[in-house]
């Protein structure tokens, strides 16, 4: 899919990995990894079980601390950050496990996304008056909009504990798009879906691009999905980056094709 | 009730009458949003104004397809503002089925709900070119469509805004050139036989027929309506659009398909209409849910519901009833229908309507007994969706009713219903032959469908006329009366039978996947998914009991015993409009499924257990694939025929 289709320009780098290594002891997770996230695009990094996507991710939203390596992200480098600057500095998140409050209604799940814009005190809050009742409305008001934009309408009330698989991960989604993040990161959204749980995903993660101008940087084991909808993926084997470049070059490179393609 | 002869003049007399209230609601952000009558006839002028701006002139045709959305119906106003004629069209028809109707009607405008619509003409388009002009209500992922003549509505009105500044005096002159006579709008049959049919009903039909309603059943401004039904219906026309303007209530749209039984409980509409099929699914779902609760919920529910079979009907048709049953029914009333009633959204009926196919004797009692008034008529496209209603306190649950205020009836020789009245169809569009077909000299519209009168001089309706056939041995044979009898039992979703010309009845079943799933689960019956568990041998030994009851049934019916079903099997697929199995209304294309699954059909009478087949399917993202099954076939036991006189 090419940028006019996206109705979207791909702007500048914002985000560059430079010679990340990852080791857990002796395990070495990610070794010597570089590559940049552009402005706007959707970036899809691949590769097989224990390739070290996972871990990756982890890296960018701060889970992990890389023993070696830089990470520069809008112009700010840093070598070790936590979970809670990488979400203040606009980096929201899924999870490829389900990360939901179970007993909670999707609208509270996604509610709790706008934690961040909160700025109403405790006792407010507890009270609902003045700033924390305008907060409130003005939180839902949003959230109604995702709700909308991803269609949960049907579900709004319904303890996620009661909805099948394909609307948890949707609902995870919105839970993160609640954050009004610059840049996502999704780890597998559609492993474990059926044909048309994995469309419909596709699509909203395309309309999220498009309508929200959101970086998207996604994991996924899914080749044709991944082809579908990114702008350029980077292949991992190992923990070593072994591709990189447009779903068209990586398809023909012979590196991929031994390690990832030949076994499909 | 108001003077006024046309739609446009019926909404600038409400907009004077009650600027205020309520005339449409929609559900958007999980907030009820509402156009008062004035916000209507603004809205709906400035669009009217739009569109001529573009250059719609009297007589044009205005396609209007989407979900029941407040935007939509005003643009039906819009288009009879400007003596144009609305043409509502199934918003789940694929590209392909629309081009017909786009031709037929000769669509240069065509206003539309959002970007589904919009490809969906857009790719008609590359190989017609008549559809100028697509105008779009909601403009999600729309934003970088550029192609020629597509606009939003939110421009269409801002273009009207500035054409009446321009023009002052055009709207009104161009509502005061509109006749009660002029085509107000031009509603497609279903088709099922043969290409849809585009028939035209002018303003006075429609008014007429549904100031007939709202007298007969006392419907006035302060009643709400929930408008889920699609709008190319005629049942939702005349209680959406016709009755919406003519008693002046107010019509709710929901929030998503999806949310239509949340959106009813929200609501609380006064005034409801289903096919039994919305009636049946709700039903199923409260059983389901009943299996699932505790003991004493159960047996709770249980007690009471044998109390209301016992005794509510005859409370709401105010017959005699003991004081003993009147009091259990009181405490019923407030420990079970009552809350009953409420999740299912209907505490606030006073009158509920379902028509489009027959209902089960069982679900139309069970709603009944609870309390809600639930009744019955007949109609169809060609008569303003009335023909028939049951009048309060005369119900039977196998009649249709009387004859509706100015509908005049008779049956012909062969037993088709004739009606006429100022409810029939003008004409069908281009089509003088098949009008010609259809209303005789006299101006008597034939149905199609035969029937018979009671002794109390209520209609009951048998099938259609043309597929009455007869077996090899005379027999009368009425397909889809038996169809019925099988489709009441809740296990069975729907069923094709066969037997024309033939010695014996054949039957095709489709099991209801939320019944028979719910079923198997508590007998801890593995299955992975439909045709998994269609095949499974406890489903046809469950199915083959349900067979031999309707046969039990049959056997009862004089001439109709020779009808019973000898053998039958389980279709692997679940028969889809999609695949041209069923109409857009969800009937049985009776002749087209014999044809596509004839080895099946071979299997069946040749004396086969088993078939292979294989099928195209057509996925709802319009592409297609197949899937193959092995089916078994199985006999069921027919009864001797019971005489009248041993019954």
């Amino acid at each position: 899919m090419n940028e006019q289709e996206h109705g979207r320009k791909i702007g500048d780098v914002i985000l560059k990995v430079e010679n990340i290594s990852l080791r857990f002891g002796g395990v070495k997770a990610l070794t010597d990894i570089s590559f940049d996230v552009r402005e706007h695009e959707i970036r899809a990094i691949i590769g097989p079980n224990g390739a070290g996507k996972s871990s990756m991710l982890n890296v960018l939203n701060g889970v992990y601390t890389p023993q070696e390596g830089v990470i520069t992200y809008r112009g700010q480098q840093r070598k070790d950050m936590n979970t809670h600057e990488a979400a203040e500095s606009g980096i929201a998140r899924t999870f490829q496990n389900i990360a939901l409050f179970s007993g909670m209604t999707v609208l509270d799940n996604i509610m709790t996304g706008r934690n961040l814009k909160i700025r109403s005190s405790f006792v407010e809050q507890a009270f609902w008056f003045g700033r924390a009742r305008r907060e409130e409305i003005e939180n839902r008001a949003k959230v109604e909009e995702i709700i909308d934009f991803l269609q949960l309408q049907s579900v709004r009330k319904t303890p996620v504990a009661r909805l099948p698989y394909g609307i948890k991960k949707r609902v995870e989604l919105a839970r993160a798009l609640a954050a009004e993040p610059s840049m996502l990161l999704l780890d597998e959204p559609m492993a474990g879906m059926n044909v048309e749980e994995k469309q419909d995903m596709c699509r909203f993660v395309i309309d999220t691009n498009d309508q929200f101008g959101t970086t998207i940087v996604l994991i996924e084991h899914d080749m044709g999905v991944v082809m579908d909808i990114s702008d350029r993926v980077v292949v991992l084997d190992y923990g070593k980056k072994i591709g990189d470049g447009t779903p068209n070059e990586v398809r023909n490179d012979p590196e991929v094709i031994k390690a990832y393609l030949g076994a499909h | 009730m108001s003077s006024a002869d046309t739609f446009p003049r019926l909404l600038s007399e409400h907009a004077n009458v009650r600027p205020n209230a309520p005339a449409l609601r929609e559900k958007y952000l999980g907030i009820w949003q509402s156009w008062s009558w004035a916000d209507t006839n603004r809205e709906v002028r400035q669009m009217a104004c739009g569109l001529a701006a573009l250059g719609f002139k009297r007589g044009d045709n205005l396609a209007i397809i989407g979900d029941n959305r407040p935007q939509l119906y005003m643009a039906f106003a819009a288009a009879q503002c400007l003596g144009g004629v609305a043409v509502p069209m199934y918003q789940d028809a694929v590209s392909a089925e629309m081009t017909h109707v786009l031709e037929d009607a000769a669509i240069r405008f065509a206003i539309v709900e959002d970007q589904e619509q919009v490809d969906k003409l857009l790719e008609v388009r590359e190989g017609f070119v008549s559809v100028a002009h697509v105008i779009y209500s909601d403009p999600r992922g729309l934003r970088n469509y550029n192609a020629p003549g597509l606009q939003s509505l939110e421009a269409l009105r801002a273009l009207g805004e500035g054409f009446d500044n321009g023009n002052p005096g055009f709207f009104d002159a161009e509502v005061a050139k509109g006749q009660s006579t002029d085509v107000s709008v031009m509603l497609y049959t279903s088709g099922t036989t043969g290409k849809p049919k585009g028939v035209c009903q002018t303003h006075e039909a429609f008014i007429t027929s549904a100031k007939g309603g709202v007298a007969f059943d006392n419907l006035s401004a302060a009643d709400n309506v929930l408008s889920y039904l699609p709008m190319a219906w005629v049942g939702d026309h005349l209680f959406s659009y016709a009755q919406w303007l003519v008693a002046g209530f107010t019509v709710n749209c929901p929030e998503s398909a999806e949310t239509v039984m949340i959106d009813l409980r929200e609501i609380g509409p006064t005034y409801y209409f289903a096919p039994p099929r919305v009636f049946e699914s709700l039903l199923t779902n409260v059983m389901i849910r009943m299996e699932d609760a505790s003991k004493i919920k159960r047996s709770l529910f249980d007690r009471f519901m044998a109390v209301a079979k016992r005794c509510g009907a005859d409370i709401l048709d105010g017959r005699e009833v003991s004081l003993g049953d009147r009091i259990q029914y009181a405490i019923g009333n407030v420990l079970i229908y009552g809350p009953l009633k409420n999740t299912l959204g209907m505490s606030r009926i006073r009158v509920a309507y379902t028509a489009g196919a027959a209902i089960g004797p069982d679900l139309f009692r069970f709603y009944r007994s609870i309390g809600i008034n639930l009744k019955q008529l007949y109609g169809q496209t060609e008569t303003c969706a009335y023909v028939t209603l049951q009048p309060d306190r005369q119900i039977k649950f196998d009649s249709v009713g009387k004859a509706a205020p100015s509908v005049e009836l008779k049956l012909a020789e062969n037993g088709e219903v004739l009606v006429r009245g100022p409810m029939v169809l003008k004409e069908y569009y281009k089509r003088p032959d098949a009008t010609a077909e259809s209303i005789d000299r006299e101006g008597y519209f034939h149905t199609g469908d035969a029937g018979v009168f009671d002794s109390d001089g209520h209609l009951k309706i048998i099938d259609r006329a043309k597929d009455v056939g007869r077996l090899a041995n005379g027999a009368m044979f009425a397909p889809n009366y038996i169809e019925n009898k099988l489709k009441f039992w809740s296990h069975i979703k729907e069923a094709v039978c066969f037997g024309h010309d033939k010695d014996s009845v054949m039957a095709f079943i489709n099991i209801d996947l939320t019944a028979v799933g719910n079923w198997a689960e508590r007998r801890n019956i593995v299955y992975s998914g439909y045709i998994d568990l269609a095949g499974k041998d406890e489903v046809y030994s469950l199915i083959k009991d349900c067979i031999e009851k309707v046969n039990a049934e049959l056997a009862a019916e004089g001439e109709l015993s020779h009808s019973q079903i000898s053998r039958f099997l389980i279709l692997h697929k679940e028969l889809d409009p999609d695949d041209d199995e069923l109409t857009r209304t969800r009937k049985v294309r009776r002749g087209f499924i014999a044809e596509k699954y004839a080895p099946l059909l071979d299997a069946l009478f040749t004396g086969k257990s088993m078939q292979h087949i294989e099928t195209q399917v057509k996925f709802e993202d319009g592409r297609s694939g197949s899937i193959s099954a092995d089916l078994k076939i199985v006999d069921a036991k027919r009864l001797p025929a019971i005489s009248k006189a041993a019954a």
